[in-house]
């Protein structure tokens, strides 16, 4: 004897219900703030739209990569922002990328003083707010160096004082554009050469003598070129005028501080990702390397770095994305990045708030989402293909 | 008639060679086994000799332990200014609390070891009523004994909370609002009914997508526009709505990959039994993996600690943000008195997330204790 079914039991019409309860109440949530919100606009008579992107912004930014003066539009000043911040990011990602596996090498590292030293490193470095270890750069390192009058200097070229480093600058005399040529032919050449020896290695197990070389076109081929076309380079010392260095090339030091605070946190947890990586490696993949006969250095370059590559790089995707969402801390120290500039002046001069709160928020977003799209594409390339 | 010569005594033992056993050995072993970790080894005490001096130097033997003002510290080649910390040390914890209502912060920290301590130690007693008394009862006795209001306390506006007990409010907010919410999201995420599923991806992926910065703007200068006309909301709890927001994102994905790593024959066999959805994931599921990913739970504790900092940004007195503004004070302005003030700030938040990485490296020892055959 069976019971009449429920309606409550059948788990396809509950489904159903529970969705568009979900959905209902989702929605008159959303709907209650949207409607919230207009009100509250048209109560303080702020007009929405994005039309103040294209408003004078009158104030000055202190790096700017392109074109700004005081007249540019708050459009341009968000591009400056964005800008700052992609810049911060790039150079951080590279100096903390460099820097997190050598510190992960080193902890694994047979010498003892060695592993010591990073370990200490690392356990230090993550376990301390990143907010502080910048304010610390900023405040009690760079704050606290003598003025321009006093720099410190290296052999009279390159000065370091409160207002930043100064390093002469180099001065191309000649065509720029033959240069930039042969560092792409240098770089198309290198990634041929590579191409071929390792086609001919998984044809013939032969491995092409001097391979290891062939990244160094990229170096040579412009000083060749430099040599043949008898090309000149002028330093340019930077000089005391006034208060401050001229010429040359400058950093200031918000740039600086927030660059040795991200790329020094960043790297401790690189560090990490490197370490597990390489020891997830099993110990039988090396030593029936060492039993085919191979080499120290071809087992580390041919079998066990690219089996731990699969294992660092999901992790140092999420390294990389946090460094670049960790830049936006540079509003605490004023260095005029997207969120300084753009959720700080700008909002407080126009009072857009949702305007400016949902264009940074959507070029992280897209920042996040696209680096995701990169590296992911890079993962599929590198991970191992199983049957 | 030849004799044999048959040995009846044993040798003595003697000693292995000099060269195989202690301090040598063990140096030749790890310090010098070849060239170019010599190079290593020379390189680091190099390192090592540049930067330990100065910095025992700097951190006791010029450092300044006592004084009345900063006079002592602004003597020339003075290091530490450990008497700025020493007078300023109520504040560091407290912040412009009113120091006769003290013992509240004291005892709502002390309450919530209490309840706290009995789940960290691996025993036998019954911890769920310790969970249900953290869950329920301790936020609404921490909320009334912290801003009063009730049965006699007078009243503490959060702007005068301060120092490590603001950093310490935030983190535990953040961190008890995001489990029970990151493990919604992370079932949603998992869930066969495509409108939850769709909901809980957008949001997980919106909040990791952006900076914590960008999320406490949101919440100090949208939020208030969010509501209705005549409302508003604490600085603080704003704050604090962004920060378990933003920390749930993060859970449910660490939560997720506890789930992930559930195999498929405990959800059929749970099914099988004929459990609800919620008693399945309830007794069988969620125990597992939560348990598998106590590391990864324990990481997103670390990185939400640190990141209470970032409340200062928007004017609120965490740790940092009243470590930094005592910097401003007259008369303890010296040249070491801000880099002081910073390293006790790092040696602080360093303690506690030390100490929670610790526990966390020793809670997976012992997890992993009942894999091992």
């Amino acid at each position: 004897m069976s019971s009449s079914p429920q309606p409550w039991n059948n788990p396809k019409l509950r489904a159903f219900a529970i969705q568009l309860a979900v959905l209902f109440v989702v929605g008159s949530f959303v709907w209650i703030i949207i409607d919230n919100t207009i009100t509250n606009l048209q109560r303080q008579n702020i007009a929405s739209g994005f039309g103040f992107l294209e408003n004078p912004a009158g104030f000055g930014i202190a790096l700017t990569l392109v074109d700004y003066t005081e007249q540019s539009s708050y459009g341009r000043a968000l591009l400056v922002g964005f800008l700052n911040t992609l810049l911060v990011a790039v150079i951080g990602i590279f100096v903390a990328t460099i820097l997190g596996f050598t510190l992960g090498i080193a902890r694994l590292s047979s010498n003892w003083l060695v592993a010591k030293i990073a370990t200490v490193y690392i356990e230090v470095v993550r376990n301390v707010p990143l907010l502080l270890q910048l304010f610390f750069w900023y405040f009690a390192v760079l704050r606290a160096l003598p003025l321009p009058r006093e720099s410190l200097s290296l052999l009279e070229l390159a000065f370091l004082n409160n207002r930043g480093i100064y390093v002469p600058a180099l001065l191309l005399e000649g065509n720029g554009l033959i240069l930039g040529l042969s560092v792409l032919v240098g770089i198309v050449s290198a990634w041929l050469i590579g191409r071929h020896a390792k086609r001919k290695r998984l044809e013939t197990g032969e491995i092409v003598k001097g391979i290891a070389f062939a990244p160094l076109l990229v170096f040579v081929l412009p000083v060749l070129a430099f040599l043949a076309l008898g090309m000149g380079l002028k330093a340019e010392v930077p000089s005391l005028q006034g208060f401050g260095f001229k010429g040359g090339w400058s950093l200031i030091p918000e740039f600086v501080s927030l660059l040795l605070a991200l790329s020094f946190y960043t790297a401790a947890f690189i560090a990490e990702n490197v370490r597990s990586g390489i020891l997830a490696v099993s110990k039988g993949q090396t030593e029936a390397a060492r039993a085919l006969g191979l080499k120290p250095t071809p087992i580390l370059r041919l079998v066990v770095i690219p089996q731990a590559l699969r294992v660092i790089i999901p992790p140092l995707t999420s390294q990389y994305l946090n460094l670049t969402k960790n830049s936006s801390l540079a509003v605490a120290i004023a260095y005029p990045d997207l969120v300084s500039v753009f959720s700080g002046t700008v909002l407080n001069q126009t009072g857009q708030a949702v305007e400016v709160i949902a264009i940074t928020m959507t070029i992280y977003l897209s920042l996040s989402l696209f680096t995701s799209l990169v590296m992911n594409w890079y993962n599929r390339h590198m991970a191992l293909v199983e049957r | 008639m030849s004799e044999s010569f048959v040995r009846t005594n044993h040798a003595p033992e003697r000693m292995p060679p000099n060269a195989h056993i202690g301090v040598v050995r063990w140096m030749r072993e790890n310090l010098f086994s070849s060239w170019f970790n010599a190079c290593l080894t020379i390189f680091s005490i190099v390192l090592l000799f540049l930067t330990l001096p100065p910095l025992l130097d700097w951190a006791i033997f010029s450092a300044v332990f006592s004084g009345e003002d900063g006079a002592a510290c602004r003597v020339d080649g003075a290091g530490a200014c450990w008497a700025f910390v020493e007078a300023k040390f109520g504040q560091f914890l407290f912040g412009r609390y009113p120091a006769e209502e003290r013992w509240r912060v004291l005892l709502t920290l002390f309450l919530g070891v209490a309840g706290l301590a009995p789940l960290l130690i691996p025993s036998e007693f019954p911890k769920k009523w310790f969970v249900a008394y953290l869950l329920v009862p301790f936020p609404l006795l921490a909320f009334v004994f912290l801003s009063g209001g009730l049965f006699g306390l007078a009243t503490v506006e959060t702007s005068d909370w301060g120092g490590l007990m603001v950093t310490l409010v935030v983190a535990v907010t953040g961190i008890a609002a995001s489990l029970p919410l990151g493990v919604l999201l992370a079932l949603g995420r998992q869930s066969d009914m495509p409108v939850v599923r769709i909901l809980c991806v957008v949001f997980i992926e919106f909040w990791r997508g952006v900076p914590l910065i960008t999320v406490l703007f949101m919440s100090s200068v949208m939020l208030p526009l969010f509501l209705p006309e005549g409302m508003s909301f604490d600085k603080l709890l704003r704050a604090l709505i962004g920060v378990a927001l933003f920390s749930s994102a993060y859970m449910a994905e660490v939560v997720r990959g506890g789930l992930a790593a559930v195999p498929a024959g405990q959800y059929e066999a749970a099914k099988a039994l004929g459990l609800t959805y919620w008693q399945s994931m309830g007794r069988i599921v969620l125990p597992q993996a939560l348990k598998t990913v106590i590391p990864g739970i324990v990481n997103n504790f670390i990185g939400l600690f640190k990141d209470t900092t970032l409340v200062l940004i928007i004017g609120l007195f965490d740790l940092l943000g009243i470590v930094q503004s005592n910097f401003t004070d007259p008369t303890w302005s010296s040249p070491q008195t801000a880099t002081t003030g910073y390293v006790f700030a790092a040696f602080v938040f360093w303690i506690f997330c030390f100490g929670m990485s610790r526990y966390s490296v020793y809670m997976e020892r012992r997890l992993d204790a009942g894999e091992q055959r």
